[in-house]
C-alpha cells in the first residue's frame, strides 16, 4: 500500500475525485470570463442609463461616479422640453407606424406569390430580392435625392415612407415566404375540402399559423423605419419634420454638449426598439440560420 | 364505346360534341387564366415600390455619373453629359485613392474583428453555465437594439476629452497619460474609436446568429470525434467549421457590406463636419454631391462604390440561393 501511494506523483485528492474538480474548476473560468465578457459590452448602455439618472455636477466630474448616488429625473424633463421633442416624436411615430402596416400587406402578398404559385420569372424576382438588400444605401442617397426633388417629396414624410418600405421590403417578403412554406399544403386543402372557401381556409388556417411570422416582420420593419438615420436626415430640413433620430443626431448643436439631457434623451429613443427587440431577437436569428447548417 | 373509357376521355368527347353548355366552358378558361395570373397581381404593389425607388434610382446613378450634374443643373432637372470625365476626374485625384485605401483597410480590421470576436463569445456560450450563458444573450440582444444614432452619442460621450470616462480608466490602469486626450486629433486613435464602435454593436448579431447555428450541429458528429480523440481545437476546425461554412459565408458578406458604407457613425460622432482625414468612401461621395454640389463626381464614386460591394454581393447571393432552399 505504501509503496503505491509513493508512485502517485500527487497524493492529494483520491483519483476518482480530481478529474471533477478539474472540470469544475474549467467551468468556473469560463463563467468568469463569460461575466467579464458580459461586463465589457454592456458597459457603454450601463452607462447611458447612469448618467440619464445623473445630477449635473456628478457628470461633470473627473473622477466617474459609476452610480447614480443623487438620481435625479432632471435630465429626462430637459429632453423632453428640448424643443422640437414632441414634434420628432410625432413624426417617429407617423412614419413607423404607415411604414409597418404597408409592408406588412405588401410583402404578404407578394411572399403568397413566391410562396404559393409557380410562374414564370419567380426565381429572378427572388434573386433582386436578395440582391437589392446589398445595395449601398449610401450610394442611392444622391439619386434619390434627385429623384425626390423632381416629384415634390424632399422635405415630406411621405417620400421617407416609400424609401423605408423599399428598404424594409425585400427582408419581409423573404422572411414571409419562409413562414408560407412552412404551412403544409394538406391543411389547407383539407379545409378546403370541409366545405371552406378558399377566402376562409385563408382566414382560419393559413393566417393563424403565420402569426409568428407576421410579427416577426412587423417589429423588424418597425425596429428599421425607428431607427433610420441617413435618409431622414437628408431628406427633412425642417425642424418641425424631423423623426427621432435627427432630433438626437442634432441634440448637441443646439445648446452645446449637454451630456444628462442627451443620455436621458438617448434613453428615451431607444426604449420602444429594446422592447420589441427582446419580444423578437430569436425569430430572426434562427430564421435566417434555418436550414444553413445540414448535419 | 368502351364502358372502361376514363372520366376525362368521355367529358372530352362530350365538349367535343358540343353538348357541354358555352358559359361553362367559359368558365374552366377563366379559372385557369386566373391561375396563370394571379401571382403577377401579387407581386405588382411590391415589385412597383422597390423599381421605382431601387431600380430607377440605379439607373439614375449611373446616368449622372456620366453627366456634369451641380446646382444649375439640379434646378433645371437636367444634367449635361460629360462622357467620362467624371471618372477621369476622380480617378486622377490622389485624395479619392486615399479614401479608398482607408475604406478598404477600415472594413477588413472592422470586419476581421466582428467575426473573430463574434465566433470566439458563441463559442464562450456553449461553455458557460446556465446562467451566465442566459446572462449573456440578455445583455448581447440589449446592445444590439441600441439604435446607432444613441451609441454614437454613447460613445461620443465615453470618449468625451475632459468627462469622458476612457481617459480616466486608461489612465488610473498606468496605460499613459490620457489626462485631456483628445481621441479624434489623431485620425489612427480616431479611426480605433470608429473601430470600437462598430465592432461592439456587430457583435450581438454575429455571436447570437453563430450560436443559433452551432445549437444545430449534430451532437453525435462532436462526440464521435472526441471519442476517436480529437483535440477540441481540431474537432471546431474539421467538423464544426465545415458545417458552419454557409453561415459564415452570409455573414462575412453582410459585415463586409455594411461596414463598407459606414456613414452616420462618423458624420455624427465628428458633429458633421469631419475633416478630409476622416473621409471613408459614402463620406466623401456625399460631400462631394450634398456639400459641394458636384453631384456627377459623387455618382461616380458612388458606382464605384456599389462595384466594390458586387463583388461581396456575389458571395452572399450564392450562399443565399444554394442554403435558401430556392429551386
Amino acid at each position: 500500500m505504501s509503496s503505491v501511494t509513493q508512485i502517485a506523483p500527487t497524493p492529494v485528492a483520491p483519483a476518482a475525485t480530481r478529474p471533477r474538480a478539474r472540470k469544475r474548476l474549467r467551468k468556473a473560468g469560463w463563467n468568469v470570463l463569460g461575466l467579464l465578457v458580459l461586463a465589457v459590452m454592456i458597459f457603454p448602455v450601463f452607462w447611458m442609463i447612469s448618467t440619464a439618472f445623473k445630477p449635473g455636477r456628478d457628470i461633470l466630474s473627473y473622477t466617474p461616479q459609476w452610480i447614480p448616488l443623487h438620481p435625479v429625473l432632471s435630465n429626462f424633463t430637459d429632453a423632453i422640453h428640448q424643443q422640437f421633442f414632441w414634434n420628432a416624436v410625432k413624426n417617429s411615430v407617423i412614419v413607423t407606424s404607415v411604414v409597418v402596416v404597408l409592408s406588412l400587406v405588401l410583402a404578404f402578398l407578394a411572399a403568397l406569390a413566391l410562396a404559393k404559385f409557380s410562374f414564370y420569372g419567380r426565381k429572378p424576382f427572388i434573386v433582386v430580392i436578395l440582391g437589392v438588400q446589398m445595395v449601398p444605401l449610401a450610394a442611392l442617397i444622391i439619386p434619390l435625392y434627385i429623384m425626390m426633388s423632381r416629384v415634390h417629396q424632399v422635405d415630406k414624410l411621405s417620400g421617407v415612407i416609400v424609401m423605408y418600405l423599399t428598404f424594409v421590403l425585400p427582408f419581409a417578403v423573404w422572411t414571409l415566404r419562409g413562414f408560407l412554406l412552412g404551412v403544409p399544403k394538406e391543411l389547407e386543402e383539407s379545409a378546403m375540402v370541409d366545405g371552406a372557401t378558399r377566402f376562409g381556409a385563408f382566414v382560419r388556417i393559413l393566417l393563424p399559423l403565420l402569426g409568428p411570422g407576421l410579427v416577426a416582420t412587423a417589429i423588424f420593419a418597425f425596429i428599421q423605419a425607428w431607427n433610420e438615420f441617413i435618409i431622414a436626415y437628408v431628406f427633412l430640413h425642417t425642424p418641425e419634420k424631423q423623426t427621432l433620430m435627427v432630433w438626437l443626431a442634432s441634440f448637441t448643436t443646439l445648446r452645446g454638449t449637454d451630456w444628462g439631457p442627451l443620455m436621458a434623451g438617448a434613453t428615451l429613443c431607444s426604449l420602444p426598439v429594446i422592447i420589441f427587440f427582446v419580444l423578437v431577437q430569436r425569430k430572426i436569428a434562427f430564421g435566417l440560420t434555418a436550414g444553413a447548417v445540414k448535419g | 364505346m368502351s364502358r372502361l373509357a376514363p372520366e376525362g376521355a368521355a367529358v372530352a368527347s362530350v365538349a367535343e360534341s358540343g353538348v357541354i353548355p358555352a358559359s361553362r366552358r367559359r368558365r374552366f378558361s377563366r379559372r385557369r387564366l386566373g391561375q396563370a395570373t394571379a401571382p403577377y397581381v401579387l407581386l405588382t404593389p411590391a415589385a412597383a415600390v422597390i423599381g421605382v425607388v431601387l431600380a430607377y434610382p440605379l439607373y439614375l446613378l449611373v446616368k449622372m455619373s456620366f453627366q456634369k450634374y451641380g446646382l444649375f443643373e439640379l434646378i433645371r432637372h437636367q444634367g449635361r453629359w460629360v462622357g467620362t470625365a467624371n471618372y477621369a476626374s476622380i480617378f486622377h485625384d490622389s485624395e479619392f485613392w486615399r479614401v479608398v485605401l482607408r475604406t478598404l483597410v477600415f472594413t477588413t480590421v472592422c470586419v476581421s474583428l466582428t467575426m473573430v470576436l463574434g465566433t470566439a463569445i458563441a463559442l464562450l456560450l456553449l461553455q458557460v453555465s446556465r446562467w451566465v450563458r442566459i446572462a449573456l444573450t440578455t445583455g448581447l440582444v440589449l446592445v444590439w437594439a441600441v439604435p446607432v444614432i444613441v451609441a454614437v452619442n454613447i460613445w461620443r460621450f465615453m470618449v468625451d476629452y475632459q468627462f469622458g470616462v476612457a481617459n480616466w480608466t486608461l489612465s488610473k490602469l498606468h496605460i499613459g497619460n490620457f489626462v485631456r486626450h483628445d481621441w479624434f486629433a489623431n485620425p489612427w486613435s480616431g479611426f480605433a474609436v470608429f473601430t470600437g464602435l462598430i465592432v461592439w454593436g456587430a457583435i450581438p448579431f454575429i455571436t447570437i446568429t453563430v450560436y443559433a447555428a452551432l445549437a444545430q450541429v449534430p451532437r453525435e458528429l462532436l462526440e464521435a470525434a472526441a471519442i476517436d480523440g480529437a483535440r477540441p481545437w481540431a474537432i471546431f476546425r474539421e467538423v464544426t467549421l465545415p458545417l458552419l461554412k454557409p453561415i459564415f459565408v452570409i455573414l462575412t458578406s453582410l459585415s463586409i457590406i455594411w461596414d463598407f458604407q459606414v456613414f452616420q457613425q462618423i458624420w455624427v460622432m465628428l458633429d458633421s463636419r469631419p475633416s478630409s482625414d476622416y473621409y471613408t468612401m459614402a463620406i466623401y461621395a456625399f460631400h462631394q454631391s450634398f456639400q459641394i454640389s458636384e453631384y456627377g463626381l459623387g455618382a461616380a464614386i458612388a458606382v464605384v462604390m456599389v462595384i466594390f460591394m458586387f463583388a461581396a454581393t456575389l458571395f452572399y447571393l450564392r450562399q443565399m440561393l444554394r442554403t435558401g432552399e430556392v429551386h
